[in-house]
């Protein structure tokens, strides 16, 4: 019976209609790209090499950046702190909302009608780009750093409202279980339940954002929101490419600290 | 006071998810279930698996809110007909809570979870700031020092073992002042050693400060060991109900089957 059995196995095969399936997700995909190509200019590309003659001019200039004035390097480092003390002030402004934001939209925590609305809310802070809403803050509140940090702010706010209820769903109920077993109230299963289980979880975020924040203040200089980014749109534009690499240097190395910083803190934590 | 624990008639259904070609149907994990416990005594709650055992001692402290009946716990409602009583939170506040997954604060010290019993009977703005008194936390100190792991006070409470988290809870029903100590499971994750020192523990607690004992336990020979009464669930009914000494093998058959006897057996 056995011998009978063994000839009748076969290996599973795929069939036809799981075949059609594959083929029809990979034609997909090649018309996708297909009509995108045009768009995208990707017909362009030898254009890359063609002109390496003005390429290569242009990064002649980079390769020698103008370190010359120490007055200059120090304001680029006075700058560089500026932009970094944006991202600071951003990252806990948003840290702040972002709490009781989180917790409203935890599904856990909060009823279903309060949730679905505040997700939605954070989902369109979060949908909205920092350089959109720097522009807005940039009309409300004047040219200068105050309008990065308020769109900072906004713009994490809605992040890491959904990292940290995404944190706070995941928690283990029974210690939340426990808090209200001895008669304490919903404040208190929150203070003493979750947020010691969510605590090194949300800082792990907070500290992301700002490594990223500190990367995306740079850039709000370019809509008049201060700091080392306004001064190395200025040297674009005046074609001081010499001061642009330079400006580009300090700005790497600062992020790169802040990000070894950052991630070796956020190891010890986890 | 009439009696600490009085439960008319509680009903609790589960809607049983579809399985395969078993569509969804309900099932009554509590079927009118009635008891009462008049004085401070120590009942074992045995019973196979699915029986209601955990159902009908969480619903004992409105973790769990059941259908239909009447819970009433120091003669305050902890529920009626489906809706939490309004004086359910003072009900919580004297009964202690020990759940077989350690329902300890992880990341906060043992000390700050054996105080966490103040919650339910100081301002619950000084519990929201966790502002104890000196007084209290002598009072937790002491309560530690009860369990006998007043030296790992300050330690956090993942870092402790199994029974040593049992004995921190048993810390925190004891700060609490409970009158009646709940129990779910409390030695089915703890080694035979350690198992043991909670269920002497228990009973020391019973018998020492006068505070009412119910626990849940797979293990019949604990249950007969270190409890006075026993309740037995079957499918959501009580089916025995009795001194720990007469519940016999017959019983113990009708109970969990006819092969309780090679299990669970044997001379304690």
């Amino acid at each position: 019976m056995s011998e009978s059995r063994l000839t009748a196995l076969e290996p599973p095969r795929a069939s036809l209609s799981q075949k059609l399936l594959t083929w029809g997700v990979w034609l997909a995909v090649g018309l996708v790209l297909a009509l995108s190509f045009k768009g995208a200019q990707i017909g362009n590309l030898p254009s890359l090499w063609q002109n390496s003659a003005n390429t290569s001019a242009y990064m002649r200039d980079y390769v020698h950046p103008d370190f010359s004035s120490w007055p200059t390097v120090r304001m680029y480092i006075e700058q560089m702190g500026l932009t970094i003390a944006v991202a600071i002030w951003g990252t806990v402004i948003s840290v702040v909302l972002a709490v009781p934001f989180a917790l409203l939209s935890s599904a856990n925590i909060a009823p279903s009608w309060i949730v679905f609305p505040v997700r939605r809310l954070m989902d369109v802070l979060r949908s909205v780009n920092e350089l959109v809403l720097g522009t807005a803050f940039v009309v409300a509140v004047g040219l200068g750093p105050l309008a990065g940090v308020l769109a900072l702010a906004l713009h994490n706010t809605g992040v890491l409202a959904k990292l940290f209820s995404e944190a706070v769903e995941a928690v283990d109920n029974a210690p939340i279980e426990g808090v209200r077993a001895t008669g304490g109230t919903r404040l208190h299963e929150i203070v003493w339940g979750v947020i010691p289980q969510v605590g090194p979880l949300w800082t792990s975020f907070a500290l992301y954002r700002f490594e990223s924040s500190a990367r995306s203040a740079t850039v709000l200089g370019l809509i008049g929101a201060g700091g080392i980014g306004q001064i190395l749109f200025d040297n674009i534009n005046s074609f001081n490419y010499a001061r642009v690499s330079a400006i580009a240097i300090v700005i790497v190395v600062a992020v790169t600290l802040i990000d070894i910083a950052s991630s070796a803190i956020r190891k010890r934590l986890l | 006071m009439s009696s600490l624990v009085e439960v008319q008639s509680v009903t609790k259904t589960y809607v049983q998810k579809a399985q395969g070609d078993t569509p969804s149907r309900p099932f009554k994990a509590l079927d009118a279930v009635s008891f009462a416990m008049t004085k401070p005594e120590r009942i074992g709650l045995i019973g196979p698996s699915g029986s209601g055992k955990s159902t009908l001692l969480r619903s004992l402290s409105g973790l769990i809110v059941t259908e239909t009946g009447t819970v009433t716990v120091l003669d305050k409602t902890v529920q009626s007909a489906g809706r939490l009583g309004e004086d359910v939170r003072a009900a919580r506040a004297s009964m202690g809570m020990i759940a077989q997954s350690f329902n300890l604060v992880g990341r906060l010290s043992l000390f700050t979870n054996a105080a966490l019993g103040l919650l339910g009977r100081i301002n619950p703005w000084r519990g929201f700031f966790g502002l104890w008194t000196v007084e209290e936390k002598q009072r937790v100190m002491a309560a530690l020092d009860h369990v006998g792991i007043a030296e790992r006070a300050g330690q956090r409470a993942n870092t402790l073992s199994g029974g040593q988290q049992q004995r921190g809870a048993i810390a925190r029903a004891i700060v609490q002042d409970a009158k009646l100590i709940l129990a779910d499971e409390p030695v089915a994750s703890l080694d035979p050693v350690s198992a043991r020192r909670v269920m002497e523990l228990l009973v020391d607690v019973n018998e020492r400060q006068k505070v009412g004992v119910i626990v849940t336990l797979h293990q019949v020979d604990y249950a007969r060991k270190y409890c006075d009464r026993i309740l037995a669930l079957k499918a959501g009914k009580i089916v025995y109900d009795g001194p720990a000494d007469t519940l016999g093998l017959e019983q113990l058959k009708d109970i969990y089957g006819s092969e309780i006897e090679s299990a669970y057996w044997g001379e304690i």
